[in-house]
């Protein structure tokens, strides 16, 4: 294996991103829209035309230190609004999109991996390694994220698991990958994480200056870029969104709950925008799931192992006794001082449906007000749903 | 005195027993139920029974009460209940059932199911912790998650080296006495290593007899249908695993299926045994008797079937504990059984493949079903690659387990009829045989009546 000094499979300094971002903002945003839900994922496709690797991860959570480490392009599958022609035959019925969707990019060649990553998120999640495996040639595994967290033990399983995971990168790209490595790696995330936390920032503090639907674009951004890029990207535009010419309106204070896998359509989001300041989500939770910044300190994978397990948001997904995932969702609608609650849950989405009844009990035993909602990623229509938020919002408002 | 096949006694004996020892069981909950004796709650994919049995708690499986509600048929019942209470449609039937019941305040249609004192789960399939996280808000009561990771992926990514393994045992073992922390505390008894032992002895004679009664199913013909006496069997594999009364039952069991080989006994009642069939899911508990008869009046028999595999809690694998180091043991059973279990259901191709070849069979029955993904999600592709691979046919039907409200039997008996013509068409070519009109024309043709040499079971 070559020297870690070498592990950059591809030149870091390559833009992927092909948008102007000198344009007003609004022109700016629009085009990073379109980056964003282009199913033909133009900024993997440079980064594989520059010679680079990628590594796809499913959702929710994949230290994505350890593939930047590598010299690897961290790409985080979420699904797409794409036309499922191929896909569909591999499965039965009685499941959620993003799982068809997610195979027919890969089918399909639209988005091509190097190695796919995906996690005991969910019973449906588990079997994407068995069919990835089956249909395509790259290798395909499970990262067995721990879900004994409260475990004493969880954390060396998973400093282990990394080295594990880690491993297997080393011998796709050809080099070894050093703890000096990591930790550079780990600096560039650090970095990418306070730039998303100040975004949340804005959101909560000022809502009317970034809607949700614009504020999702500019997050998912970091699931199909190189961190650096996309630290880059929000160092500049951030700024600009503060200084944005846009007033306080009445609208209600919202969280929205149940995006932490499959996708809602951007233009729900934007229906959703329209009646409401969406003050907090899980939307693409995953990419936030590190809550401070990872210790350089030490043994980078236990540090990496350490965040995940006890510096971490939460999701139906994970289950740990210190996080009740109905607790979290009050504190977190506390915290964003919201009105109310949008809990969604996609549809055939075992863990969000189960979720969603929690959280209804929850949300009734404290008196907050919340909207119950199911979504799609391939839906068009958002006219039903969009006449029943405004109802639900005019009978807070006006009662 | 070797048994004949006239030993009314002996044949049939495995379901008679066992569902005696089922009825004693639930009685028992019921009067644990009224005692308020603590109970444990576990799956049967990892009921790390060994443990519990060291504490004699008594032990609910949440999935056979649920299951029971629609082989009872009122499951319906409490589907409704727990839909009226915001739940899905489209989730586990088997959590809706329970969670019902807990409503209900325990009360089956075999008795009462006692509340939980602690509640025991893998992570063998997810929908564990989801349900088990319902408990812990109902009961406020400990919920300990054994974290058992799986098979990291298919062909090659799957085969874990032994410093891999090791390391995954021990994560186990770890938790494993962390769970033995718990317990004490819950019980306020401390843990008996030496009776943890007869436990781990007990289990071992069963997964021993399991082994067999599986095995000598390849003989033709076979000794039991696995869809259905196969899954009386799980039962008391599950409720009784690491007891005397398992162990002596699986025993006899052994017995009587060896009688039944060397007397080349049939488990079907009316007709022979023409078409040899693995069957992979779960089996239609709503029309459970019916959804059996729909194969069985074709002269179906299911030699072998992936749950008999995935919900035996590891029996199926060649392994036992050894007792001169039972922790470190039972954890490396854990890790084997759960991740044997969990691979049935998520890279089950080759195992069906070999399954195809070992038992004989003709065809493959695919029973996806709208309550379990873990199971049914990959079913689709997988036959894919199993038709790639075999010259079988393969029978592709969705239901479900518990919700009647996506069972058509109607249905279910058009695609089944069709699918033995094929199958009768298939032989007769092979054969070189003329087929039948009905056969090759593929017209509505009935199943064959009248029966050979048949015996009880």
């Amino acid at each position: 294996m070559a020297s870690s000094d070498t592990a950059r499979s591809s030149n870091p300094e390559t833009r992927l991103l092909d948008v102007d971002l000198d344009q007003e903002l609004p022109r700016v945003l629009a085009d990073l829209r379109d980056a964003v839900e282009d199913p033909d994922f133009p900024t993997v496709r440079r980064w594989r035309d520059g010679g680079g690797k990628v590594l796809g991860h499913f959702q929710v959570y994949f230290p994505e230190e350890l593939a930047h480490a590598a010299g690897m392009l961290p790409v985080k599958l979420r699904g797409a609004q794409v036309e499922r022609r191929e896909a569909d035959s591999h499965f039965g019925s009685y499941l959620c999109s993003i799982l068809r969707s997610t195979l027919e990019l890969a089918l399909s060649d639209r988005l091509q991996v190097d190695m796919f990553v995906t996690h005991p998120i969910c019973d449906a999640a588990r079997n994407l390694a068995g069919i990835w495996g089956r249909n395509l040639p790259q290798p395909a595994q499970i990262l067995y994220l721990p879900q004994n967290p409260n475990s004493a033990f969880s954390s060396t399983y998973l400093e282990e698991e990394y080295a594990r995971v880690l491993r297997d990168l080393e011998g796709l790209v050809g080099k070894r990958v050093a703890p000096a490595d990591l930790r550079r790696s780990i600096a560039v995330f650090n970095q990418n994480r306070r730039l998303l936390r100040e975004l949340y920032d804005i959101k909560r503090d000022s809502p009317w200056l970034l809607p949700v639907d614009e504020a999702y674009v500019l997050v998912a951004l970091a699931g199909i870029l190189p961190r650096e890029e996309h630290n880059e990207l929000l160092t500049a535009l951030l700024p600009r969104i503060r200084s944005r010419d846009a007033r306080a309106q009445d609208r209600m204070r919202v969280v929205f709950e149940g995006g932490f896998c499959e996708q809602p359509p951007l233009d729900l989001l934007r229906s959703i925008a329209q009646f409401c300041y969406v003050v907090d989500d899980d939307l693409l939770i995953g990419l936030r799931w590190i809550l401070d910044d990872v210790s350089l300190e030490g043994r980078p994978l236990m540090s990496l192992a350490d965040a995940y397990l006890n510096h971490s948001s939460y999701s139906p997904v994970q289950h740990d006794l210190r996080k009740p995932k109905e607790k979290m969702l009050l504190a977190r609608i506390r915290d964003a001082r919201a009105e109310a609650a949008i809990v969604a849950a996609a549809k055939m989405c075992e863990p969000g449906l189960d979720e969603q009844v929690a959280y209804g009990q929850a949300l009734d035993e404290a008196g907050i007000p919340y909207f119950l909602t199911e979504f799609e990623e391939k839906m068009t229509s958002y006219d039903h749903l969009q006449i029943q938020l405004e109802t639900f919002v005019e009978n807070l408002l006006f009662a | 005195m070797t048994p004949t096949v006239t030993d009314q006694e002996l044949m049939g004996r495995g379901t008679r027993d066992g569902a005696r020892l089922f009825r004693e069981w639930f009685a028992r909950l019921s009067t644990s139920a009224e005692r308020g004796d603590p109970a444990a709650y576990v799956f049967v994919m990892g009921s790390l029974a060994e443990v519990l049995r060291s504490f004699d708690l008594r032990i609910v499986f949440p999935e056979i009460n649920s299951l029971q509600t629609a082989v009872r048929k009122v499951s319906d019942e409490y589907l409704s209940l727990a839909e009226d209470h915001g739940f899905s449609p489209d989730v586990c039937g088997y959590v809706k059932a329970d969670y019902a019941l807990q409503i209900r305040r325990g009360q089956h249609p075999m008795g009462r199911i006692p509340p939980p004192s602690v509640a025991v789960l893998t992570n063998a399939c997810n929908t564990y912790l989801k349900w088990a996280e319902i408990w812990e808000r109902m009961y406020d009561v400990p919920i300990v998650t054994v974290d058992v990771p799986g098979t990291r992926g298919p062909g090659a990514a799957g085969v874990a080296s032994a410093q891999d393994f090791e390391r995954d045992r021990k994560y186990v073992e770890h938790q494993i006495r962390e769970l033995i922390a718990v317990l004490e505390d819950v019980t306020g008894t401390p843990f008996d290593i030496d009776r943890c032992r007869e436990v781990l002895r007990h289990t071992n004679e069963m997964g021993r007899s399991w082994r067999r009664v599986l095995e000598l199913n390849r003989g033709t013909p076979a000794v039991f249908d696995s869809m259905l006496e196969g899954t009386i069997y799980l039962g008391v594999a599950n409720a009784l695993r690491g007891t005397p009364e398992g162990a002596r039952y699986f025993e006899d069991l052994v017995e009587e299926m060896e009688a039944k080989r060397l007397a080349g006994v049939s488990p079907l009642i009316d007709h022979s045994e023409e078409h040899r069939l693995i069957f992979v899911g779960v089996p239609c508990y709503p029309i459970f008797r019916r959804f059996y008869q729909l194969f069985s009046e074709w002269g179906g028999v299911f030699v072998g079937s992936t749950y008999l595999w995935f919900a035996s809690g590891g029996l199926n694998i060649d392994f036992e504990y050894d007792l001169s180091r039972p922790i470190e043991s039972l954890a490396e059973g854990v890790v084997l059984g759960v991740r044997k279990a969990v691979d049935s259901m998520l890279f089950q191709d080759d195992a069906i493949i070999e399954a195809i070849d070992s038992f004989d069979a003709d065809g493959v029955v695919y029973h996806p079903v709208k309550s379990c993904r873990t199971v049914s999600t990959g079913l689709a592709d997988s036959r894919r690659v199993v038709l790639e691979n075999r010259d079988v046919l393969c029978l592709y039907i969705e239901s479900d387990m518990m919700d009647k409200r996506v069972v058509s039997e109607a249905q279910l008996k058009n695609r089944i009829d069709a699918f033995f013509e094929g199958l009768q068409s298939r032989k007769l070519r092979l054969s070189g045989a003329k087929p039948a009109k009905a056969a090759t024309s593929g017209a509505a043709s009935g199943p064959p009546s009248g029966a050979t040499k048949r015996g009880g079971g």
